[in-house]
């Protein structure tokens, strides 16, 4: 070779230059929330393309429900968000009644609203202390499971299941609560009030998490609805939406008269951002850390509502009201409704031809939704910030593959 | 929704795109002509007062009775109808649009039909219209990687057709 050659900057460049790799992550791995694949094409550290491989779970839930009638079908869609049943069985109900045209009582009303925002905390606590799993520091976790496990007895004892409750059906609820369950929930909410302070201090607005989560994985607004991205995940990058307060009347009709303000920023603020910690100045709205916070402001909001929902529930005197037949007859026509899940808005549709099995059932899930913008968030980014981004996404595989 | 101008408006901008409607639905529903239903998409999102800038969600519905008995007394010829729901996050009114296309191709058996893809115009839609074709067997045209997504990739048949059959045998498992 000749001297001129050996010199040149661009050989020596070649020589040393990193190969492309395909690195698989998953479907077994820790951090991928359940069984989900990411492939990553990486250039050294820097990832240059994401590919997520869904599927592992997928049990067609849709085809199942084509077999059974309306609220046989309820059990089935406890296994798609598993950390939030409660929530999924709303939605599922909700719709059947809206094709139904079916008001529940008001006692049912707010024993409703009473669950579901409980498992709203559920899920979020679940979040936060998986989050913290994604990024290396185990206690979180344990904290947050010893609280969860605490909403996981309540409900228990009000209808028997710890995790596929079942309990919210079409029509109603399947048993009111027991005796002593409000002072219970109360006596829970007392005690759960102040630690909240401690999961602050834990991760918010721990120094390691905030240079893990500010600026990373930012999601623009406008990329969030083009994606179809809802929930925490939306709020997350500005966009002030959320469906208890937006959505469709025979949804927000549950919700009338409560007072809650939509956890979202607004002129660089956070509704009552006095109480919580400061955001970290190298946060950037739409980022991981943004994502997170959101999550933890809906815990505090969720039992300002249980609250207000105890209080409600008491004071409401007639029967709870039975819920309707299992082989109620549907009248031919289409609904889709979506609800504010913990996870984002998950929608769910049904046809009906006019008899009690409906003709197509589809559930939209917004995990499904909130995972298909990973690619976009992790192209660029470090392989370490990959369980970051995707951990910020909250997302539940039982749900996206259904 | 907010009254039915802005479906003049859309009639105008793509001449032949609404072919039906129920505005007394529960959701009320504007059909679609398949071939426009990219164009009419596109006003949809872009040229509309009320923008409706999210796709929620993709459905394939099929419409087919494989008991020949209860066949003979339905109303309605077999078809495939693709619903997409949409909403506009500013004005928050929601809109569902129906497309009807034949169950095969042609009348082939085994020629999925086919409808150009969406995802130019929603992002969001990539994945919804993979998982149609996927579980329910309708090409997307123009779409930009459109493989199986739930489904392994050797997976035959569309399962939420209301003639699958499961396989006997997939790889060594029993299938039923």
């Amino acid at each position: 070779m000749s001297q001129v050659l050996e010199d040149d900057q661009r050989i020596i460049e070649f020589d040393v230059r990193t190969d492309e790799m395909l690195v698989n992550m998953g479907p077994q791995h820790p951090s991928t929330h359940g069984v989900l694949r990411l492939v990553l094409r990486t250039d050294g550290e820097i990832v240059s393309e994401l590919e997520p491989h869904i599927g592992y779970l997928h049990r067609c839930a849709e085809k199942i429900g084509e077999n059974l009638t309306a609220r046989q079908w309820i059990p089935y869609t406890d296994r798609m968000d598993y950390l939030a049943a409660m929530n999924m069985n709303l939605g599922w109900s909700l719709a059947v009644e809206k094709l139904l045209q079916y008001e529940v009582s008001e006692k049912a009303r707010h024993l409703r609203v009473l669950i579901a925002e409980l498992g709203r905390i559920a899920s979020h606590l679940v979040g936060m202390g998986a989050y913290g799993l994604d990024l290396g520091t185990f206690s979180p976790f344990l904290y947050a499971f010893r609280e969860r496990e605490k909403i996981l007895d309540l409900f228990e004892e009000a209808c028997g299941a710890r995790l596929t409750y079942s309990y919210i059906t079409v029509g109603g609820l399947t048993a009111d609560l027991p005796p002593g369950w409000l002072q219970r929930c109360e006596a829970f909410l007392e005690q759960f009030e102040p630690i909240i302070r401690e999961y602050h201090t834990l991760l918010t607005t721990n120094a390691i998490f905030v240079k893990r989560t500010a600026a990373i994985g930012v999601l623009s607004p406008e990329m969030a609805v083009d994606y179809g991205c809802t929930g925490p995940v939306l709020r997350g990058s500005g966009v002030d939406i959320d469906l208890r307060r937006d959505g469709e009347s025979i949804y927000t009709a549950m919700y009338d008269g409560y007072a809650f303000e939509v956890a979202v920023m607004k002129d660089g603020h956070y509704p009552r951002d006095h109480e919580y910690p400061a955001v970290p100045v190298d946060a950037v709205l739409g980022d991981c850390w943004h994502r997170f916070f959101v999550r933890m402001l809906e815990v505090v909001q969720s039992m300002d509502l249980v609250r207000q929902a105890i209080d409600r529930y008491s004071r409401c005197k007639g029967p709870l009201g039975e819920p309707l037949k299992l082989a109620e007859k549907l009248p031919a026509g289409d609904a889709y409704l979506e609800t504010e899940c913990p996870k984002g808005q998950m929608g769910f549709y049904l046809v009906s031809d006019g008899s009690a099995i409906p003709w197509r059932v589809r559930a939209r899930s917004s995990s499904f939704s909130n995972l298909a913008v990973a690619p976009e968030l992790c192209r660029g980014c470090l392989i370490a910030d990959v369980p970051a981004v995707v951990g910020s996404l909250d997302i539940v595989m039982g749900e996206i593959d259904r | 929704m907010r009254g039915p101008r802005f479906i003049d408006e859309l009639e105008a901008a793509v001449p032949g795109a609404v072919v039906g409607r129920n505005l007394e639905a529960i959701d009320p529903w504007l059909e679609i002509a398949a071939e426009k239903l990219l164009p009419a998409c596109r006003w949809l999102k872009e040229s509309c007062e009320i923008r409706f800038d999210g796709l929620q969600c993709i459905t394939a519905v099929d419409w087919f009775e494989p008991d020949a008995k209860k066949a003979a007394k339905v109303a309605w010829e077999p078809h495939t109808e693709l619903v997409y729901h949409l909403w506009s996050t500013v004005a928050r009114v929601s809109l569902v649009l129906k497309t009807k296309l034949p169950r095969w191709q042609d009348d082939q058996t085994g020629q999925i039909p086919e409808v150009a893809s969406v995802a130019s115009v929603w992002r969001g839609a990539d994945w919804h219209e993979r998982e149609v074709y996927d579980l329910s067997g309708v090409k997307f045209v123009g779409h930009p990687d459109l493989r199986r997504i739930l489904c392994p990739e050797d997976w035959e048949g569309y399962p939420l057709r209301k003639d699958y059959e499961m396989p006997l045998e997939y790889h060594g498992m029993r299938g039923r």
